[in-house]
């Protein structure tokens, strides 16, 4: 290298010393500095109030006092009024902690996010509970559909339910007696398909849905197991 | 399960509406729920500030104390809340726990009185939110280094001698504690002077004295004095082995003490001279003769036998081994790079010396440590530029580590201070102790006295009214203990004395022939007593006590007086005045011209004379009220 390389090395050296300095002090700006820290603030500012108790009440079939309790225990968990998806799919996933309850929270999550904006608010999720504890058999058959219609065309079609059914098995986990067979949800999906779809043109309608279910006295039982809930 | 899953439940098993339609079997039946459901505001009074709470917040938790059915038991009717007799400031950290899940530990708090807390109201200190769990770690283990100092502190130094050492047990405590023997004192600063002594000569004897008559050059006076220095080396070398002998020969385990690093220094100390004693004075050993003297300054480190402060740095040098081992580690990464770039850059430069690396070394030592001797200075500019980067980063490297050690020596200095001052604070409270104890025992003999057994005359409700009932059932305790042992309780002192006299007694002479005066020394010294059982033919506790001691209290008066004063009355309430007037009287000789017969034993008769006597006595001690002060 020689004498010469040396000092260009050591005056490289002392340039980049320099140019950290600089930069310390701010005056060299290489980057962007600012939008880092501005995005932080804004997730934390969003907030939601709940519509007035009067208006909840009439929406929904719940008293004042299952309301306030309601809205206690909601405002507790979400002090900003909002539950986004990944906060949904965790609080779910805690209920079910041998399988994979995302796939599933992702579809229950759409099933209450009525307006489709990505987060729940306290309303919607007092009007599903509503319907799901309160409601006519009609209305909870509704909701059901509802669920199962991922794209709420007002079809479930055979992939539609493949989805539903494999994340419900998957919710299972792998240690289940007997061990979940690959084709259990197909096998599944066929049963369902064959007793709903009265007309075999490969979707379910609402109304095949109702009918058939109503049709089922299992069903149609079962369908009291939850009201005493809250 | 944590606050948020349970408030969410209700919401999981209404969307589990959603599986119906698909189930392949019927669903199994809900849980009933009894209770009802309405949420109801609790009131929680804690030392009287009240806090309000629903009561789902603390059924979030059913294994604490606020949680489960456990906290019935504080409740009151009268006022329809819990009331808790525990710190309020405290049980606001408890409920926010409640409240919303995580436990935070209050800077402020003292780290014991929060365990405390903790777990009276039934939580484990685990849930401690991230957020102030290293705090909390960090202050709980603090306090039980703090703690295991203390014990090791209260059980190291200042425990009395146990009664059956050995004499070469009472000697290594003389070595090990200077201060419990004057002799141990003398020695340990006799040592200190003659280390001091040695080291002074080893300094004074390189020092160039005038030359002797006939020579020109200077010479040290090592070598002029040889003679009187060669008498000091021996005298300092044989007390020092004579000590390490010693040391030694007391050891409790002598492997032990030969590994420990005293030990070592020790015999590094003294070893040189015993070699040149056997060295024969020839040329070419004495080379390494003279090497091996330099090994005689090591008895300066025997000086930390003496100083605290010089152990203290050692401990701290020890306990920084890490910091101590990265410094090492990062400066000589430091200096081969730099040394390595000041090789190459002045390599160039005619008659420089940085002839190589290694060399280079020496020049990077001075420049990171801002020595700068100068010997070695590069000529280049890349070298000086190098050179200059080289002296500014190692300042930096230097003062990374060293604030770690400082404050290492000043929490273990402190933490030395502390046990210091514990140790002075610790005899205050153990003397305040045993004067509580006293008390209480003094209040039991006293009441004993009293005739507190037996129906309370008009004299003595006197000074009886000033007890209270605890006092009345505790001495009423300690009377079933006494009769269920059939042995009484006598105060520490009477206890000592007889203890004491039991050595000297078989000097003494045997006037009184009390017969049973054997089978009390037997219950008091028991072990004594079966040693001197052969000797102590008819020599009596009392009468040893009476012609020797000087030291008696009053309490001992009244309780010798107790069982015997029992004849007659007047005694007793002669004693009894004694009592109620000079109730704090607890140190006053009284030199008793013929010894009372002081036994526990009840069966004793009294002889007749003695209480006559014993009257006489008081008398007198009442007269001169403060004959001399015990030397307690």
């Amino acid at each position: 290298m020689g004498i010469q390389g040396m000092e260009l090395f050591a005056i490289g050296v002392v340039i980049i010393l320099f140019v950290a300095v600089l930069k310390q002090f701010g005056i060299l700006e290489p980057m962007s500095l600012e939008d880092s820290s501005d995005s932080d603030l804004e997730l934390s500012t969003v907030r939601h109030q709940p519509e007035g108790l009067e208006q909840l009440q009439a929406q929904t079939k719940f008293t004042k006092k299952e309301l306030q309790s309601l809205y206690r225990g909601f405002k507790n968990e979400c002090p900003s009024g909002l539950v986004d998806e990944e906060t949904f799919k965790t609080i779910y996933s805690q209920f079910f902690p041998q399988g994979d309850a995302t796939t599933y929270a992702h579809f229950l999550f759409n099933a209450f996010d009525l307006d489709r904006n990505g987060s729940i608010r306290f309303e919607d999720f007092v009007i599903g509970l509503s319907v799901l504890l309160r409601g006519s058999v009609t209305e909870k058959l509704n909701w059901a559909f509802n669920l199962y219609d991922i794209n709420k065309d007002g079809y479930i079609t055979k992939e539609e339910m493949l989805l539903i059914m494999k994340s419900i098995y998957d919710m299972m986990g792998r240690y289940t007696y007997p061990s979940v067979r690959d084709e259990a949800p197909s096998e599944h999906v066929e049963k369902f398909f064959q007793k709903m779809d009265r007309n075999r043109d490969g979707v379910v309608t609402i109304e095949e849905f109702i009918e058939t279910c109503q049709k089922d006295e299992n069903i149609m039982n079962s369908m009291q197991l939850f009201e005493n809930v809250i | 399960m944590a606050a948020g899953v349970a408030t969410w439940l209700p919401f999981a098993r209404a969307a589990a509406v959603g599986w119906l339609p698909l189930a392949k079997k019927t669903m199994p039946k809900p849980p009933v729920d009894k209770k009802s459901r309405n949420d109801e505001i609790l009131f929680v009074n804690v030392s009287g500030l009240r806090f309000q709470t629903w009561k789902n917040t603390l059924d979030r938790y059913p294994d604490t104390l606020l949680g489960s059915s456990e906290k019935e038991f504080f409740y009151n009717e009268d006022t329809q809340e819990y009331f808790f007799d525990r710190d309020p400031e405290m049980f606001r950290h408890i409920l926010n726990f409640y409240r919303t899940g995580k436990l935070h530990y209050p800077r402020q708090e003292c780290i014991q009185a929060f365990d405390e807390e903790l777990a009276f109201y039934g939580i484990v200190p685990d849930i401690i939110g991230d957020c102030c769990m290293e705090e909390y770690r960090d202050r709980k283990k603090e306090n039980q280094e703090r703690l295991a100092e203390d014990t090791e502190a209260e059980m190291a130094t200042d425990t009395p001698l146990p009664p059956h050492s050995t004499p070469r047990e009472r000697l290594w405590r003389a070595f090990e504690n200077p201060h419990t023997s004057t002799m141990a004192l003398v020695f340990y600063y006799v040592t200190g002077f003659f280390i001091a002594v040695s080291v002074i000569a080893n300094v004074v004897e390189t020092v160039p004295c005038r030359p002797p008559k006939g020579s020109k050059k200077d010479l040290p006076c090592g070598e002029k004095y040889s003679l009187a220095f060669f008498c000091m080396d021996t005298a300092c070398v044989l007390i020092f082995t004579f000590e390490y002998l010693m040391r030694l020969f007391a050891a409790p385990s002598r492997c032990k003490f030969m590994r420990s690093v005293m030990s070592v220094i020790d015999v590094v100390a003294i070893m040189p001279y015993y070699i040149g004693l056997v060295m024969p004075e020839n040329e070419d050993v004495s080379g390494a003769f003279v090497t091996l003297r330099v090994f005689r300054v090591f008895r300066i480190f025997k000086f930390s036998r003496h100083s605290q402060g010089l152990r203290i740095l050692g401990y701290t040098l020890k306990s920084c081994a890490s910091e101590l081992g990265f410094l090492l580690f990062s400066l000589t990464m430091a200096i081969i790079i730099f040394a390595t770039v000041m090789f190459y850059a002045e390599k160039g430069t005619k008659g420089t010396n940085f002839t190589s690396i290694p060399a280079s070394f020496w020049y990077t030592i001075v420049t990171m440590t801002t020595l700068g001797y100068g010997d070695m200075v590069p000529n280049t500019i890349a070298g000086k530029i190098f050179g200059s980067i080289c002296s500014l980063s190692g300042v930096l490297v230097i003062a990374l580590p060293v604030p770690v050690i400082v404050s290492n020596f000043s929490r273990i200095y402190h933490q030395n201070q502390r046990a210091d001052k514990m140790r002075a604070q610790q005899k205050v409270r153990l003397a305040r102790i045993r004067l509580a104890k006293k008390g209480t025992t003094n209040a039991f003999l006293q009441y004993k006295e009293e005739g507190g057994f037996q129906d309370r005359g008009s004299d003595s409700a006197l000074c009886l009214k000033n007890r209270s009932s605890f006092e009345h059932q505790h001495h009423h305790l300690l009377h079933c203990l006494e009769k269920t042992t059939n042995h009484e309780f006598t105060d520490e002192l009477t206890f000592s004395e007889m203890c004491m006299t039991e050595s000297v007694g078989y000097r003494t002479s045997r006037s009184t022939s009390i017969s049973s005066q054997q089978g009390v020394s037997t219950s008091c010294c028991p072990r004594r007593a079966k040693r001197r059982a052969i000797r102590l033919a008819n020599s009596t506790v009392s009468v040893s006590r009476g012609s020797v001691q000087e030291l008696d209290t009053l309490q001992v008066h009244k309780t010798s007086a107790g069982p015997q004063s029992r004849s007659s009355l007047n005694a007793r309430t002669e004693d009894l005045k004694l009592n109620c007037d000079d109730r704090d009287f607890t140190a006053a000789i009284i030199s008793i011209p013929t010894p009372p017969a002081n036994t526990p034993d009840e069966s004793l008769p009294p002889s007749p004379a003695i209480p006559g006597i014993l009257r006489n006595s008081r008398c007198s001690s009442f007269t001169h009220e403060t004959v001399k002060i015990s030397s307690l």
